[in-house]
């Protein structure tokens, strides 16, 4: 298969998250914040080069907000470029982590920083579609793509 | 003082999202469906509701909807599989005699006509189905491909009165359909824009002269069909009625709304929404043909997460049934009905 964005720009990981004394206290009050959520999508494989979606710059912690009152998530990514056809897969592998990996409380909603796509709408509407996505993963071929994405590096 | 809206009782069988439940036209019976593969029977025994029959071999992904005939005997199920299945209820058991194919990918919605002529069917690929059928419910035959939406399509639904079709799509469009007299040819007499985002689910009235949607856009729009001559001298091009969305109603719920109920003994609509809740809307006594007015009787948290469908019982007024993600099915009773 020939690739889209043959050179994409490569950025730096952000840091571990520093452990203090105060994780191991049980009686603080620690809501999901965005850094928690951007942990566990951050290492999550581009489908196209062997580098995260934290290192394309695709995700990024600041275009994640979490509402702890009323119990939404929101999460941007950036599609490497703007006619990028992997965005939708994208999208789905960056959601179905999140709906396994939380607390189903919460309202997820996985969308494209606005302006970096040609087809911002179109794969918005679709990723907002619950119906579609439980469809999508029946599909098992969809999912084992899926489940790629997912997998992290030292697991391949 | 009581809440407007009670639960009666909670049933918590289905494994994973309760995609849809319908009633039995007695109103003694209903059905649900889900993720879980799985169909079963509800009736009710003394007080309480409870499961006389599982139906699991019918299909091999999720069931997203399920229907009772009107004369009560037959049931039919729509899957993610591809396929529609007709169960024959003999007694308290269900067996499956027929499966429809013809769809290529997931089955979204399945209704009988009130006539109990025809069968509609609507998919992902973009088609809605019409299925004739012969005496006894022995057959089915493919009567129309209707492929007018241009994405897919979530939802069918028959007039109360007449084989009339409305369907709902990701095209953000309703549509209406009927049989031309003079060919037999199905035709699509009607498209309905005002939406601007899918629309979920639609509901009739109790005289069919009157629409109901709900849609991702996150409201409620009211449609009326005004008849070819009509008073109030709307145009009706094609001597055709023509629909007109009368009323919208906004800012009530926060997030996509899946499906909407008119009861046609009390006239209350009941929406089920992505924010966990259900909403009661009542006409009010102000309210007229052209300019109706619809108020919120009552907003409750329903689920513990979106609520999928909510089904108003055909015979016992105020008895309302809703669906959720949570893997719960609640009978409710609205006080005020």
């Amino acid at each position: 298969m020939e690739l889209e964005n043959i050179n994409p720009n490569v950025f730096k990981k952000s840091d571990e998250r520093i452990i203090t004394e105060k994780e191991w206290d049980e009686s603080c009050i620690d809501p999901i914040d965005a850094r928690e959520v951007f942990d566990l999508i951050r290492s999550i494989n581009d489908p196209e080069h062997p580098l995260t979606l934290e290192e394309l710059h695709v995700l990024e912690e600041n275009h994640i907000t979490v509402d702890n009152d009323k119990n939404e998530i929101r999460v941007l990514f950036t599609p490497t470029i703007p006619h990028c056809s992997m965005a939708t897969l994208i999208g789905l592998s960056i959601r179905v982590k999140l709906l396994r990996s939380l607390p189903s409380r919460y309202k997820i909603s996985v969308a494209i920083t606005p302006g970096t796509h040609t087809s911002e709408n179109a794969i918005n509407k679709q990723l907002a579609d619950k119906e579609r996505i439980s469809a999508s993963l029946e599909n098992s071929t969809l999912l084992e793509v899926v489940n790629q994405c997912i997998a992290s590096r030292s697991n391949r | 003082m009581p809440q407007q809206l009670e639960v009666i009782q909670k049933l918590s069988v289905h494994r994973g999202k309760v995609w849809s439940a319908n009633w039995h036209p007695s109103g003694k019976m209903f059905a649900s469906c889900g993720e879980d593969k799985t169909i079963r029977i509800w009736v009710q025994d003394k007080d309480d509701w409870i499961m006389q029959a599982v139906l699991s071999d019918g299909h091999s992904r999720t069931i997203r909807d399920v229907a009772f005939s009107t004369c009560g005997n037959f049931l039919a199920s729509a899957s993610f599989d591809a396929t529609v299945s007709i169960w024959d209820k003999k007694g308290a058991a269900f067996e499956c005699n027929s499966t429809l194919e013809g769809h290529e990918n997931e089955v979204k919605s399945v209704a009988w006509s009130v006539s109990g002529n025809f069968l509609a069917t609507c998919s992902r690929d973009k088609s809605v189905w019409v299925w004739e059928i012969t005496q006894n419910c022995e057959e089915f035959d493919c009567a129309a491909v209707l492929n007018l939406h241009k994405q897919d399509v979530k939802k069918v639904i028959w007039h109360p009165h007449q084989d009339i079709l409305a369907s709902a799509s990701y095209d953000n469009t309703i549509k209406i359909y009927k049989e031309d007299p003079s060919d037999n040819d199905w035709i699509c007499t009607a498209t309905l824009e005002s939406h601007n985002s899918t629309v979920w689910s639609i509901a009739f009235d109790k005289t069919g002269t009157r629409l109901a949607s709900c849609s991702d856009d996150c409201t409620i729009k009211i449609w009326q069909q005004y008849e070819v001559g009509n008073e109030e001298g709307i145009i009706t091009p094609d001597n055709e009625p023509v629909w007109k969305c009368v009323c919208t109603l906004s800012g009530y719920h926060d997030r996509s709304v899946y499906d909407i109920s008119w009861c046609k003994q009390t006239g209350l609509i009941a929406t089920a929404c992505g924010d966990d809740h259900i909403r009661i809307f009542r006409e009010s006594e102000t309210s007229t043909k052209n300019e109706p007015i619809f108020e919120m009787e009552t907003k409750i948290l329903a689920h513990k997460q979106d609520v999928n469908s909510v089904k108003w019982c055909p015979s016992t007024p105020g008895l309302l049934l809703s669906t959720s993600d949570d893997g719960d099915i609640k009978l409710w009773k609205f006080n005020n009905a």
